[in-house]
């Protein structure tokens, strides 16, 4: 019988990964875009705000493992800790 | 005293610089290669202007990741100097070695520019060159200039005395406090959005950045 490969346990997850700025900071391109709005006629629109969206595929032992690892990557690179925030979905597309 | 100038897929500031450190001042300069991974034989480290990578993701993320980038992170913990200018401050933030963040400009439009920039300390290497409050003009050109740190950070920010530089007059980007630029608490690396390799030639119009170079030059001599 042949090893079997650590791979080969892992299970395939999709996460979609929001990012948005912190409340704290502003959000030039977001106001822009609700004048825009506005010059179109609906007034009743406020509070723009415009992030990232990310959509990415990875292996893992396990959900929470998926997790940690989404985690560090968010916070390394995927966001910037000092203006954005960020979460994520995490949805299990097979073994 | 020996220059290396950053070089990442994107950079297009870096032949201005050198321009400057080696043609002007007569100084060795070597290109450094973003995959490059010793710099011992450097002095001064400067992170230049453009688009590292495109700027894909948020400007300087990915250039942070680059293998130089753990060199330059080791050259400032030795002390050694680090200079970022525009792009450069950008990666020098994301990198943590200067802290908070550049963001879009207030009024969402690249500037490409003269702007006054008042000199607020003189007592640092970069800056001995000018007199203190010294209204200089130097060239902006940027579309995410705009400083950002939160409340905490800013107030450590102006009671170390590490805003180097401001805007004076018209705030071209929206930065908080008319940041242009900023050291870390030691002093030896300093980050700005303005353009100082761009003002050191009489012949493009006016020689202000050219200090900057000088004075740093003045503070090897003496140590000499």
């Amino acid at each position: 019988m042949l090893p079997s490969s650590p791979l080969l346990m892992n299970r395939q997850y999709q996460a979609n990964i929001y990012i948005t700025l912190r409340p704290s900071v502003l959000d030039p391109a977001g106001t822009a875009v609700q004048s825009g709005l506005k010059h179109m006629g609906y007034e009743q629109v406020e509070q723009i705000r415009i992030g990232k969206y990310i959509e990415l595929k990875l292996s893992s032992i396990d959900e929470n493992s998926a997790r940690q690892q989404l985690d560090k990557m968010c916070e390394q690179l995927l966001a910037n800790p000092v203006i954005e925030n960020y979460r994520f979905d995490l949805v299990e597309i097979g073994a | 005293m020996k220059f290396g100038i950053i070089v990442f897929p994107g950079s297009n500031c870096d032949r201005d610089v050198q321009y400057v450190t080696r043609d002007i001042l007569k100084q060795p300069t070597r290109m450094v290669w973003h995959e490059e991974t010793d710099i011992g034989d450097i002095d001064v480290v400067i992170v230049p202007g453009g688009f590292s990578y495109g700027d894909y993701l948020r400007c300087g993320a990915i250039a942070r990741f680059s293998p130089i980038m753990q060199q330059v992170v080791s050259h400032a913990q030795q002390g050694k100097f680090v200079l970022g200018i525009c792009n450069g401050f950008q990666v020098l933030t994301e990198a943590g070695l200067l802290p908070g963040a550049l963001m879009r400009n207030r009024d969402m439009h690249f500037i490409c520019d003269r702007t006054a920039i008042k000199v607020e300390r003189n007592n640092l290497p970069w800056t001995q060159a000018y007199s203190q409050n010294q209204v200089i003009t130097l060239p902006i050109a940027h579309g995410e200039g705009q400083f950002y740190a939160d409340s905490e950070v800013l107030a450590q920010l102006e009671d170390k005395g590490q805003v180097l530089f401001r805007y004076e007059g018209d705030n071209p980007n929206g930065s908080v406090n008319n940041i242009a630029g900023i050291c870390n608490e030691t002093g030896n690396v300093l980050g700005m959005m303005p353009h100082p390799e761009r003002a050191s030639d009489p012949q493009l119009g006016g020689t202000d950045g050219l200090k900057l170079f000088e004075g740093l030059l003045a503070k090897v001599a003496a140590l000499a």
